[in-house]
């Protein structure tokens, strides 16, 4: 335990240190226009498709996990996130590029403990506890 | 007006997600389980149905929007079906985009090969 939090000490002074402000300007601008595809396609959906708003928002959703999905898998969303930051990995298609990228990286070891096993090895952590907390404060929201 | 508020919405939370990230040395996922747990509880006292009216896809496309449609699931399915809600609830409106993920991620993985 000690000699861990001496690393930790030791090791902090050669660390580079992230530029806050750029990366943080970079991740809003990129975040902000993705959310403004995403609104504008939203309200496309309503125009053309004569739907609910509803149904447009899950469409528009839906959307943007195909296009991340088909993204990692021909292998350009890599590079994409990388320079957008949380811009591009705090979004679902963050979510969905878990997954996708996952499943993909352990292909080789099998269809059952490749593929399927692995899924989940990096966004199981967004589902696990998203349900967890739904599940109490539904419960919470049930009783009161 | 609507896509100047997506825009600033959506690019307030990316933003400070980054600065959380940089700054606290958290990994993507936990920022993302943070901001799930967030969208819950935003989901569960309201507040978060305002902010999506302020802010449309600016608000739902950050993964606290996933959160925000687990919980709201079982609110909205609670009318009907009272105690059941709490479990078959919770799918009933983010089992579209985890379905959808899960199952597209497995065709990628039959058709592509993984690069680099």
């Amino acid at each position: 335990m000690k000699l861990k939090e001496n690393y930790q000490q030791a090791v902090k002074v050669f660390q580079p240190k992230p530029p806050y402000v750029l990366n943080g300007i970079k991740a809003f601008f990129i975040g902000g226009l993705l959310c403004l595809a995403g609104e504008a396609l939203q309200k496309g959906y309503v125009f053309l498709f004569d739907m609910s708003l509803l149904e447009a928002q899950h469409l528009m959703l839906l959307t943007f996990i195909f296009l991340a999905i088909v993204l990692t898998g021909i292998g350009t969303y890599d590079s994409f996130s990388q320079f957008a930051g949380a811009g591009a990995t705090i979004l679902i298609t963050g979510f969905a590029n878990a997954l996708a990228s996952a499943a993909l990286e352990h292909r080789s070891e099998g269809w059952i403990t490749g593929v399927a096993n692995h899924m989940f090895k990096i966004g199981g952590a967004v589902i696990v506890y998203g349900i967890v907390v739904a599940y109490l404060f539904g419960t919470i929201h049930l009783i009161f | 007006m609507d896509y100047w508020m997506a825009f600033l919405i959506g690019g307030m939370i990316c933003g400070i997600a980054q600065l959380v990230m940089d700054i606290g040395k958290f990994s993507q996922i936990h920022v993302m389980s943070g901001l799930v747990i967030a969208g819950v509880i935003l989901g569960s006292i309201g507040a978060y149905d305002s902010l999506i009216d302020i802010a449309g896809a600016g608000a739902l496309l950050p993964i606290s929007g996933f959160g925000y449609l687990l919980i709201k699931g079982i609110l909205s399915y609670k009318m009907e079906n009272g105690w059941m809600s709490i479990g078959s609830g919770i799918f009933q409106l983010a089992g579209l985009e985890l379905s959808f993920t899960i199952v597209l991620s497995f065709f990628i993985a039959l058709i592509c090969k993984p690069k680099g």
